[in-house]
Formats: structure tokens, C-alpha cells, sequence
């Protein structure tokens, strides 16, 4: 066998009004119980994509199956025209750390712990290839900067940073790689108003800059009245409404879109 | 019990099967990790249980055995492993590195170098290279099946951001063949280059892990390292001080409570060879 050249990335040949990934009847049973069924939707480039419910309706384990955590019972996803669930083993773990990033909702899942914040940022780079350390250091610096991570912090570890910082490392350590496609699962879960106000500027202004598709999952209506273009709202494992964020938001048409959104506390 | 109640070598035919496919496995994919039954041996894991095992399946009756430990012929470890198979198998034994046929080390490659028909066998404590990196065994595995090893370089990554060069100084990683990273056991680093295009066979055996690994004789295994930061061979930058050699792998030895000491070559072959040669370092005497 020999071996692949690291940088060779997909051919990126999709015409701009094709969709980036489109997801058909997606699937998943724990047993006899619902995970998530029916979902289909279809995500544009620099198309941020919110889906919001309450615990337990789904989101997370849909988000799983996109990302290829978990392996989903029935359905389609294409992603770039090519079919995902398909694709061989070595070509998914390969897409998913390079052309796809996912955040976790508790940095700690995203990062190593016992690495430092560069080496964290670095890690993606010396996954596809990159062997100079040179190079590989000024990434990570200039990734730093970016998350606004002071350039001083690169030798400590992510146990010295604050939860907001995690949070930050663990968004420069996905997107290092330029991905086209960010999962990500309550980015601001477990974070003070003011440190989720400042991350959610950060990452407006990373997805407007990188043209960044986004799927993000969460149970905070602010955070995707702020971020998403368009929003699915799911209950029980299945998806009950979808549309234009704003549209969804102030003129709710189930039911349950309508307790959602009166739920939320006015200050 | 008499020592005839044991079978040639300690362990059943069986059993040296088993070994024996596990390493003709291991020598056809370098580098891989097979994994065999281990058994129980008389003596505690770690003390070369699974290099016990890869060499009682690799000796034959006509067989010279030198056993090494930290590159020596007479500490506790290798003086009891020799005596071990002098007892089970009756072969005969030796300390000369040219003269043995099989070669069971701990921590070391000797320094005179090997040749055809040797069989060197490494004793291994951890032989997953990823395992302080990636706890789960399922997950490293994984990682080698689809090669994914740049977790290896977080690792060497790490040490140049914290100690300004590559610290990792023993166990330091290889890439056999453009394929399989490899431990090749915690021997120095300064013996990583001669563990590539050696003539001799090299073993590996985890007994506690349960794994064997092999490198077929002249097989390419190349230290990881960056390019702005290339792999350098190192030992204590003295010559020994009782054969005077200037380029073998040196131990220190502390001689007194007021700071002296002395260097001498970790391999006691090797630096006997030197001194019946007459070659006199710092604090020896003339032979």
C-alpha cells in the first residue's frame, strides 16, 4: 500500500447551489425506543442550521449519527455528493478530521486534558501530515489569537483554563484544520451569560469569516435566534417543525413550538 | 520434582506452537502486534516473562544462549534467566555477544554488531506504543489498523514545547517499514538506529500484555521525529572510564558522597572485549 499525501484533500467539485449535506429519513432505534426517526433536511454552504427541543427529544443522538459517532439504522447522508454511511472506514475518520469538526458540549470530551493548548491545536495537523514543529507552533498561535487566547498560554494545559477558554481552545483546536462542516452539541452549556455572549460573538464572527456550514444542537433559543439561519424543533425523536429561524420563533405553529418558545423567560 | 519432569525449555510442544506461529506472524507483518497466550512462568511479570516465552520457542539444542540485562551479563535478571534455561534445556550458554546464536535482552542492543543467523529477543513491558496517549485498547488499535499515528507526534510535540528538544530518551518510537509504529522496548535511544537494516532477527515479547512483535532481518524501522527537529542519537558525552571507548552507550556510576564518579559501558562484553584487548580508559588498569 502506499501511502496517501496528507495534504491531498477531497476534490471540492460541488457547483455553490448544491447542497453540502443532505440527510433522507434518518433513523435510530436504542431498542425498541425512538432515538430519532424521519429526519431529512438539507444544509447549504455557510448555512448555520439550529435544532432545539427539550431533553431527551433527539437532537443529540441526530447529531451523533452525522457526525458518524453513531451508526444510524436507516437513511442517507450525502455529504459533498458522497454517500457517508457508505464511505469506507479509513475515508470517514479521515473527512472527520479534516473537512468536518465537531464541539463538544463539555470541552474536556474535545480535549486532551493532559496536553498542552498548543499541542491540543496542533493535534489535527500532525494527524493529516504536517511534521514541522516550526509550522505546526505558528498554527497554533495564530489559532490561539483568533479564540482571543493570549499567545503566553500555549505550554499550559487545559485544566489551567477557564471553562469559557476551554471552550474557546476546543473551537481553535476543531477548526485548525479549515473544516466546511462544525457539529456541535450546546457549545455554550455550562457557561456564564457573559462568557456565552462573548463566545457566541466569536463563533458569528468565525462562521461569517470561514463561510462555515453549521449544525448546532441546543436548548437555548437565544443561542440560535443569535447564530442560526434556519431551525428544526424536534419532540420525541421526530422533527415537528422546521423553517427560517425568525419565522419559527415568533409565529410558532405546533403546539409544542409554541410552549417552547413562551417558556423562555422574559427579563 | 526433577528437572526431567520439564519438557526441552520449560514450556509444553503445544504451547512453543503456539509461540511460534504467534512470531512467524509477527516477522511476516513487522512491526504488528500479535497477540499470543501467554503463560504463567516462574517468575514475576516484568521480569521477562514474555521474552522468556519468545526464546524457549526459538531454542533448538545446539543453541548458544547470552543473556543481558541493562546491557550486562551479571545482574540478577540475566544470570537467573540463563540459568533458568541452562537447567530446562541444557543448552549451552555464553557472555560474547559474536558467539551466541539467540541473545535474550533487557533494555539494550549490544554494542558489537549482530550478524546473520542471530536471534535477538527483546523483553517488553508495554508494547503499545500509543498507550500513555490513547488509553482505550480498542481505540489503538484501531489507530493502527487505519494508521493514524499523528497522536504519536502530540507526544514528541509536547516535549519540545516543554524541554526545548525531543526528551524521550528510551522506548522512543519507530516507523517500521512506512507502515506500523512500534515500541521497540525501553532500550536508549541512542540503540534506535541499530535497530534498522539489522541482519539479525529481532523478537519482542509482552508477557503480561500478551503480545509478540517482530522485525525480519534488514527491516527499515525510522525514529519519528519533525523536520526542524530531526532525531539525534544520545548518550552521556564522556568515554568509559575503564576501556576508554568513545562511542558505546555509557551507565554512570556514583563512587563516593562527594561527587565522583565514573562512566563506564553499560555492555560488560563488550568492554572486557576492549580491556583483554588492551584498550585502558580514565580508571582502569592495564590488563
Amino acid at each position: 500500500m502506499t501511502l496517501q499525501d496528507p495534504f491531498e484533500f477531497p476534490q471540492r467539485t460541488r457547483a455553490p447551489d448544491q447542497p453540502l449535506l443532505t440527510v433522507e429519513n434518518l433513523t435510530k432505534r436504542y431498542g425498541p425506543r425512538i432515538g430519532c426517526a424521519d429526519v431529512s433536511f438539507e444544509l447549504y454552504p455557510g448555512e448555520v442550521l439550529g435544532i432545539v427541543g427539550e431533553s431527551g427529544s433527539g437532537k443529540s443522538t441526530l447529531l451523533s449519527c452525522l457526525a458518524g459517532h453513531h451508526c444510524p439504522d436507516l437513511g442517507r447522508i450525502s455529504y459533498d455528493g458522497r454517500d457517508v454511511l457508505a464511505m469506507s472506514e479509513t475515508d470517514r475518520r479521515r473527512l472527520s478530521r479534516t473537512d468536518w469538526a465537531y464541539v463538544h458540549q463539555n470541552p474536556r470530551d474535545g480535549l486532551r486534558m493532559g496536553v498542552s493548548a498548543g499541542g491540543n491545536v496542533g493535534e489535527r495537523l500532525m494527524a493529516v501530515g504536517a511534521r514541522h514543529y516550526g509550522q505546526i507552533r505558528g498554527r497554533a498561535v495564530d489559532w490561539l489569537g483568533r479564540v482571543e487566547i493570549a499567545a503566553d498560554r500555549i505550554d499550559d494545559r487545559p485544566s489551567a483554563f477557564s471553562g469559557g477558554m476551554q471552550q474557546r481552545l476546543q473551537i481553535a483546536r476543531n477548526l485548525v484544520t479549515s473544516p466546511r462542516l462544525v457539529f456541535m452539541d450546546e457549545p455554550t452549556g455550562g457557561l456564564d451569560v457573559s462568557v456565552q455572549a462573548r463566545l457566541l460573538d466569536l463563533l458569528r464572527g468565525l462562521v461569517r469569516d470561514l463561510g462555515l456550514s453549521v449544525v448546532i444542537v441546543t436548548h437555548d433559543l437565544a443561542v440560535v435566534r443569535l447564530l442560526a439561519h434556519r431551525l428544526m424543533v424536534m419532540k420525541g425523536g421526530r422533527v415537528v417543525e422546521q423553517g427560517l429561524t425568525d419565522q419559527v420563533l415568533d409565529d410558532p405553529q405546533h403546539a409544542y413550538t409554541q410552549l417552547l418558545v413562551s417558556s423562555v423567560l422574559q427579563v | 520434582m526433577t528437572d526431567q519432569a520439564y519438557n526441552f525449555a520449560y514450556l509444553d510442544e503445544q504451547t512453543k506452537r503456539m509461540i511460534r506461529r504467534a512470531i512467524l506472524k509477527g516477522i511476516a507483518v513487522p512491526g504488528y502486534q500479535v497477540p499470543f497466550a501467554s503463560r504463567e512462568m516462574p517468575m514475576p511479570y516484568g521480569w521477562g516473562t514474555g521474552g522468556v516465552q519468545v526464546t524457549a520457542a526459538c531454542l533448538v539444542p545446539g543453541d548458544r544462549l547470552k543473556v543481558i540485562d541493562q546491557g550486562a551479563d551479571d545482574t540478577t535478571n540475566a544470570v537467573s534467566i540463563r540459568r533458568f534455561f541452562q537447567r530446562t534445556a541444557g543448552v549451552g550458554v555464553t557472555e560474547a555477544t559474536a558467539e551466541a546464536t539467540v541473545i535474550q535482552t533487557r533494555h539494550r542492543i549490544p554494542e558489537t554488531p549482530l550478524a546473520e543467523g542471530q536471534i535477538l529477543v527483546y523483553q517488553v513491558p508495554i508494547p503499545e506504543p500509543l498507550r500513555f496517549l490513547e488509553p482505550r485498547e480498542t481505540e489503538t488499535r484501531k489507530m493502527h489498523e487505519l494508521e493514524e499515528y499523528g497522536l504519536m507526534h502530540v507526544k514528541l510535540y509536547e516535549d519540545i514545547a516543554r524541554h526545548g528538544q525531543i526528551a524521550t530518551s528510551y522506548a522512543y518510537p519507530v516507523k517500521v517499514e512506512g507502515r506500523y509504529v512500534m515500541d521497540p522496548s525501553p532500550i536508549p535511544r541512542f540503540d534506535n538506529p541499530k535497530l534498522s537494516g539489522n541482519p539479525a532477527i529481532q523478537l519482542f515479547g509482552a508477557g503480561r500484555e500478551q503480545r509478540i512483535y517482530a522485525l525480519p532481518p534488514w527491516t527499515e524501522a525510522v525514529s519519528l521525529d519533525f523536520e526542524d527537529h530531526p532525531f539525534h542519537a544520545t548518550k552521556a558525552p564522556h568515554d568509559c572510564d575503564l576501556c576508554g571507548a568513545k562511542h558505546s552507550y555509557l551507565d554512570e556510576v556514583i563512587t563516593d558522597d562527594t561527587g565522583g564518579r565514573m562512566f563506564v559501558c553499560s555492555d560488560t562484553d563488550f568492554c572486557a572485549g576492549r580491556r583483554a584487548k588492551g584498550h585502558v580508559g580514565r580508571l582502569g588498569e592495564a590488563a
